[in-house]
């Protein structure tokens, strides 16, 4: 249905998108995963035209997008990851306004009702789009890439800015487009593709991080087993006998302190489940377990894990991993602080600046 | 472009900025009527045309100045750009939109003119003898609304282009008032100017002295020409403007 080949996008030395290739297939619902700056908004809006791609080619049910544009944006309903909503119309003007902007055919009246009744706005159609909730708003520019009734559905980040009851409807939502759609959705939060896509392709600095089926990510995500644990007692000897226990692949201690109580993050091999033992043991010794917290993946954790997957079967070597991923979180938080710096420096120019016209 | 061009319809009279427009031309241009005719006790129409000329700085950039501009700050202009049209049509509904707009009040304003031919019929039927023509020469005041009509679709099609290139509403109008102005002032600049082939030069570009022959009641097509490709070729720039953001 969609197929890209090798799409490159630079802005200016600025390289947003880096060859990427990948195809859905009719009536798969694919989750586009990645960071903010990633690539996931620009890849989007080449796909529905709004670009074009430095190099490369991109075809809709194989329509090339810029041979014939018309005929590809026909096919594509877009939902943008801010809603191009136009705030002094009404939600019947607009939704009208779309109906005849994609030269629908469909019988119009019926066509605008049974859209409003999907996304649940049936009830706000005649009040101005300007005075709707935010929630509202994300619905109406939902309902807008509905019209017409189009074989492919793109959506940026449909549920950044929603409650989390919102946030289950449009999940709900698009699962029940997907029956008889094809939907490319981007998202940065793991859970939302987990719960709603066939596929997950990762992306990060623009390329490709990993294709996969979502329940291969999701076992290679359930894999993760880091927690931290609170235990009463000596530091370093708690320390040295987690690090003595067998199914252990890592462990530290972490700064916080709660009374004679320290936090300890643990890693354990994959596959393994080390709780009971780690309680029983500590038991033994007379040291209290006062917490015990299940640790979630940041996104880089998890490009690290299904990179690693991917590349090699390294799963049985879990240390090496552990090792790296404390590697690039070092790295991430020496790039922080690097352009922590750097905005602080910059802020003092200004600052300086400022002066000086004072003084003028 | 049907679609575009009825959404920018509405939008000029569900924004206070269509009433704004026709309510300050009706005004400006019953004002001017006024001045130049009755209270100088004038039946010659053509300083009225020249004057509207200068309310026109004024006046189209009120229309132009959110066409394109205020799509980009609310990125409504991915909905467009995503949809089927191409973007010549776009350009062409915004552009007729706001030339509707622009000739209905035209036309509406000439209800000017019916006290000044009131005022000749009057005149004439007092005087017993008809040797001259008294009143305003409907040729001239035909003549006279075509090539305002056709300066200001010229000026709309610049503040256009102008609003593609901003997505700051004010910016634009600021630009398109000096550019307008700059325009307009040129026939004067040119009375400034000793050397033959420069006054040559910036008359081409002038629009009032084009719009000599219309106020004479003659159809000059050089300035029919003139006008027409002046409005063509910034709507063209602006369809390119909107291709080059695509390859930016």
């Amino acid at each position: 249905m969609i197929k890209i080949e090798h799409l490159v996008k630079n802005y200016g030395s600025n390289c947003a998108v880096d060859d990427i290739s990948f195809s859905v297939e009719a009536g798969e619902i694919v989750g586009l995963l990645g960071p903010n700056g990633a690539g996931k908004s620009t890849t989007m809006n080449i796909l529905t035209g709004y670009l074009s791609g430095t190099s490369g080619k991109v075809s809709i049910d194989g329509i090339d997008i810029l041979a014939d544009p018309l005929s590809a944006k026909k096919l594509i309903g877009y939902l943008p990851e801010q809603p191009p909503l136009y705030l002094d119309m009404t939600v019947d003007e607009y939704l009208g306004f779309g109906y005849e902007l994609k030269g629908c055919k469909l019988p119009r009246a019926e066509h605008i009702a049974e859209v409003c009744e999907v996304v649940k706005i049936s009830d706000v159609r005649k009040r101005v789009i300007r005075n709707l909730s935010k929630g509202y708003k994300q619905r109406v520019g939902i309902a807008q890439a509905l019209i017409g009734n189009p074989k492919v559905i793109i959506f940026d980040e449909p549920t950044i800015g929603l409650d989390p009851k919102q946030i289950i409807e449009i999940r709900n939502l698009i699962r029940t487009l997907g029956k008889g759609h094809t939907v490319i959705l981007s998202t940065h939060i793991l859970q939302e593709v987990q719960a709603v896509c066939d596929r997950i392709v990762i992306i990060n600095k623009g390329k490709i991080v990993a294709d996969e089926l979502t329940e291969n990510i999701s076992r290679a995500v359930e894999n993760n087993r880091r927690f931290n644990v609170k235990i009463c007692g000596p530091s370093r000897e708690v320390l040295a006998a987690i690090k003595s226990m067998s199914g252990i692949a890592y462990a530290e201690v972490l700064a916080e302190r709660d009374g004679e109580a320290y936090t300890y993050m643990i890693e354990s091999d994959y596959g393994v489940d080390v709780r009971k033992k780690l309680f029983y043991s500590m038991a033994e010794r007379g040291w209290a377990i006062i917490g015990l917290e299940a640790l979630g993946m940041s996104l880089e954790d998890i490009f690290i894990t299904v990179v690693d997957k991917s590349a090699d079967d390294r799963l049985s070597k879990p240390g090496r991993v552990a090792r790296r991923r404390t590697g690039t979180k070092d790295a991430l938080e020496k790039q922080v602080a690097e352009t922590m710096l750097q905005d602080g420096a910059e802020k003092r120019a200004a600052a300086d600046a400022t002066e000086i016209e004072d003084e003028e | 472009m049907l679609a575009i061009y009825k959404k920018e319809m509405r939008s000029y009279f569900i924004n206070p900025i269509g009433y704004v427009f026709a309510g300050v031309f009706f005004i400006m241009s019953a004002l001017l009527c006024c001045y130049t005719t009755i209270v100088s006790s004038s039946y010659d129409t053509s300083s009225y045309f020249m004057m509207m000329v200068f309310a026109f700085v004024i006046l189209i950039p009120l229309l132009t100045m959110r066409l394109f501009a205020e799509e980009r700050k609310l990125r409504t202009e991915q909905l467009l750009m995503t949809a089927p049209i191409s973007i010549t049509g776009m350009v062409m509904g915004k552009f007729l939109a706001a030339l509707t707009l622009f000739a209905s009040s035209l036309l509406i304003s000439c209800i000017n003119f019916i006290p000044i031919y009131a005022f000749a019929s009057i005149e004439r039927g007092s005087e017993s003898y008809n040797t001259t023509h008294i009143g305003p020469v409907t040729g001239q005041v035909i003549g006279c609304l075509v090539g305002i009509l056709l300066i200001g679709a010229a000026f709309i099609a610049i503040g256009t282009f102008i609003s593609a290139l901003t997505e700051n509403q004010l910016a634009a109008a600021v630009i398109t008032i000096a550019v307008i102005l700059g325009m307009v002032l040129l026939s004067f600049v040119n009375t400034l100017i000793d050397a033959y082939w420069l006054r040559f030069i910036v008359d081409w570009f002038s629009v009032l002295s084009r719009f000599n022959a219309f106020s004479y009641g003659m159809f000059d097509f050089s300035a029919l020409l003139y006008y027409i490709s002046i409005t063509f070729v910034f709507l063209f720039l602006t369809v390119r403007v909107y291709e080059k953001r695509r390859w930016g």
